[in-house]
């Protein structure tokens, strides 16, 4: 044997030992973890696994999209606790990136006025812990007063400390419920479609819009209106939508400072856009808005999608703060169950593969959009 | 042609013609510029109004609060509590020196000389001993303050700086794990990276703080403060070592193999070649990592940790002051906002210096 080939011999041996050590590590660190929680299980008098997901829960929560009792099983419980997280994150999902479109636009602009403002936003709310903002807008609104004091929004929608009255059509939830799946299909089929950007989204807002029309001319019961306002009526308001203080406060502040996030993003996609681009846009004598309609957003989104992915997944683990004000997000409902039911390990798993799972799909997608935007080569 | 002939461009001039020009060049721009600056000294003017002309501003007016105007007398009266949490009254001095201690440390690290690995794990390390020499005390034969009794400002810099001094090593193993050769060790750095990425660092807190005490013997359990703070550096460095990756990634595979061919090992390598060049990359990523940390130590306040978003919160928690917690939270917005904003154009400043060297 030479020594090069000793060399290589004893270098294959020494790389097999690390990774035999760190195999043997490992297995040891999760034995000892598995038998102490055992016995400290034990000693707790717990059992461990998944019975206890249909036992009744026997306490409230502050918030569901469905009819909910505290009768249900844990089961159902942390499903509405998921639902409430998907809610809340793809509501911020959209408004954050409508926004920060918006306001990243406008950092781009040449318009000085727009252009101070729109720092001026990024810089307050991108420099000040998202928390923060939830709680001190939640403590602002709770302050607000009963609906007897409520802000008025020209008498159809009203701001107390009892929430968001807004008009809605007249419609049940479970109509809602569908007709927001509908929508979403829509989405999808468009980009399948690869309609272009802009007429894509006018179908999908239009469509949406017709759709819930619809729904509401054909399903409203007997002798009402399509939209249902909300109205005082002694101490509280009745009709219309309610949307509950904690949730308006948790969308809001997520909303505010996520969308100065994605306002840099987008800020850095349209620098990145070839100067030559803008120049041949204005050569054929294009207006400044077609010149960003059909020239800079187009172009910019292939350096944003992958950031703005990254985003929204950040979004969606940022409703976990939703804890914080009382929102009852999935993160909310297992800790009640934890101290409720004392089944640690069981709801921190769940809880980890939910958020997993919702990260990943994200990532998927985005991944996909990045893929099907892709330039192609010629 | 004379020297004396060529007169520099008048910077200031220039940028006054084409403000003008793109502010107020055409009817829609007047309006625009017009209703944008109305709004905007609108609001500036109301919030001026209220927080300086009609503000009371000593402890000792109180009685005169509630009148339209900011009651600064909260602030006043509780900005012990707010700044020190709980710690004892008599010792806070020692709380405002450590405080002061990772100030400094962040500060003098952001200065070029400092940036060499030595120097800046020295200046870290004896950063975080004076700031824990000081707060514990029973060292220096000072009274002992246990970590329960932290809180406030204080604590929120403590759990910045023990984040970033532990995360940072952390996060740079596990950037060299995930470029190994050794599948085993690749994929465990992968699975650990991937998996804390993808949770919300409240549930990685959360976890430290309740979860992880069932799988341990009790005499390896520690404090919970120990715990969270190990928890939270792991999110650290998970994020860091994707930061790491990308400097990795910067650096031709033509210097490995000119160390290689010099005969140097893997460390020498490492050490002498590729690191300082992967630092310098990731500087800007880095920065902006440290940023977010601090801000993300707010989420502490969740697990039952007595930072300053709590402090705020306990500062305006008596009837006297309950009305008052606007001036409170507006109070800690601004210290964040502060630490935060100049961490953050100090960051913006190196992307432009760095940006310039390249060139």
């Amino acid at each position: 044997m030479t020594a090069a080939e000793q060399l290589r011999t004893r270098a294959r041996y020494r790389r097999l030992g690390i990774q035999a050590v760190i195999i043997i590590v490992t297995a040891l660190a999760v034995w000892g973890a598995v038998t102490n929680a055992q016995y400290n299980l034990t000693r707790l008098n717990m059992t461990s696994g998944f019975a206890f997901l249909d036992r009744g829960t026997g306490w409230n929560y502050s918030f569901s999209l469905v009819e909910r009792s505290i009768n249900d099983p844990y089961s159902f419980t942390l499903f509405i606790g998921l639902l409430n997280t998907l809610f809340v994150g793809f509501i911020c999902i959209i408004t954050t990136t409508i926004f920060g479109f918006l306001i990243g636009s406008m950092r781009d602009a040449r318009h000085p006025a727009l252009n101070f403002a729109a720092s001026v936003y990024v810089q307050i709310f991108r420099n000040i812990p998202l928390i923060l903002q939830a709680i001190f807008l939640y403590a602002i609104l709770i302050h607000l007063g009963g609906p007897r004091q409520a802000v008025s929004f020209g008498d159809v929608a009203f701001l107390s400390g009892r929430g968001l009255m807004l008009p809605g059509l007249n419609i049940t939830p479970t109509v809602a419920v569908a007709l927001l799946l509908a929508s979403l299909g829509v989405g999808v089929g468009l980009i399948l479609a690869r309609t272009t950007l802009w007429r894509g989204l006018a179908i999908w807002i239009g469509g949406s819009v017709a759709m819930a029309l619809i729904a509401a001319l054909v399903l409203r019961p007997g002798g009402e209106g399509i939209l249902s306002i909300p109205v005082l009526q002694g101490l509280r308001f009745s009709g219309g939508i309610s949307v509950p203080i904690e949730l308006f406060a948790l969308i809001t502040s997520i909303t505010l400072y996520g969308s100065a996030y994605v306002a840099e993003i987008v800020r850095g996609g349209l620098a990145q856009v070839p100067r030559g681009l803008v120049e041949a846009g204005q050569a054929l004598g294009l207006s400044r808005v077609s010149i960003w309609s059909r020239i800079k957003v187009p172009m910019a989104l292939r350096s944003i999608i992958p950031p703005l992915g990254n985003q929204w997944i950040f979004m969606m683990k940022a409703t976990t703060i939703g804890i914080a004000i009382g929102f009852s997000d999935l993160f909310y409902i297992t800790v009640n169950a934890i101290s409720q039911s004392g089944q640690t390990l069981e709801l921190i798993l769940l809880l980890m593969l939910t958020f997993l799972a919702i990260n990943y799909s994200i990532a998927i997608f985005t991944n996909w959009l990045n893929a099907r935007l892709k330039l192609k080569e010629h | 042609m004379a020297v004396a002939e060529i007169i520099p461009p008048n910077r200031g001039e220039a940028l006054g013609k084409l403000f003008l020009k793109r502010g107020f060049g055409s009817p829609v721009s007047v309006a625009i510029s017009v209703l944008v600056f109305a709004v905007l000294g609108w609001i500036a003017w109301s919030f001026l109004d209220w927080a300086v002309f009609r503000a009371v501003w000593s402890k000792e007016d109180v009685e005169n609060c509630g009148h339209g105007g900011a009651c600064w007398a909260v602030i006043d009266a509780r900005h012990r509590l707010i700044l020190f949490g709980t710690y004892p009254f008599d010792q806070h001095w020692r709380s405002t020196l450590a405080a002061l201690a990772i100030v400094v440390t962040v500060v003098l690290s952001c200065l070029p000389a400092m940036w060499a690995a030595r120097r800046l794990a020295v200046l870290w390390i004896a950063g975080f001993a004076s700031y824990y020499l000081l707060m514990e005390g029973s060292l220096l034969g000072l009274q002992q303050v246990t970590t329960d009794g932290w809180g406030g400002l204080s604590l929120t810099l403590f759990l910045f700086a023990v984040v970033v001094l532990l995360g940072m090593p952390m996060g740079l193993g596990l950037a060299l794990m995930r470029r190994s050769q050794m599948p085993v060790v690749k994929w465990f750095a992968v699975i650990i990276i991937d998996t804390i990425r993808s949770l919300p660092l409240v549930t990685t807190l959360f976890t430290a703080a309740i979860v992880v005490p069932l799988f341990l013997p009790s005499w390896l359990d520690g404090d919970k403060i120990w715990r969270v703070i190990f928890g939270f550096a792991l999110f650290f460095a998970c994020y860091q070592a994707e930061v790491f990756r990308g400097g990795f990634q910067a650096i031709p595979r033509g210097q490995f193999e000119a160390g290689k061919a010099l005969g140097l090992g893997y460390w020498n390598i490492l050490g002498r070649i590729v690191l300082p060049q992967v630092f310098r990359h990731a500087l800007p990523s880095t920065i902006n990592m440290v940023v977010v940390t601090f801000k993300e130590t707010a989420i502490v306040t969740i697990i039952g940790f007595f930072d300053i978003l709590a402090s705020g919160k306990t500062a305006f928690g008596t009837a006297d002051w309950a009305p008052y917690y606007i001036e409170v939270y507006l109070c800690v917005a601004a210290i964040y906002w502060v630490f935060i904003f100049s961490l953050g154009q100090y960051g913006e400043y190196l992307k432009g210096r760095m940006a310039l060297a390249e060139r």
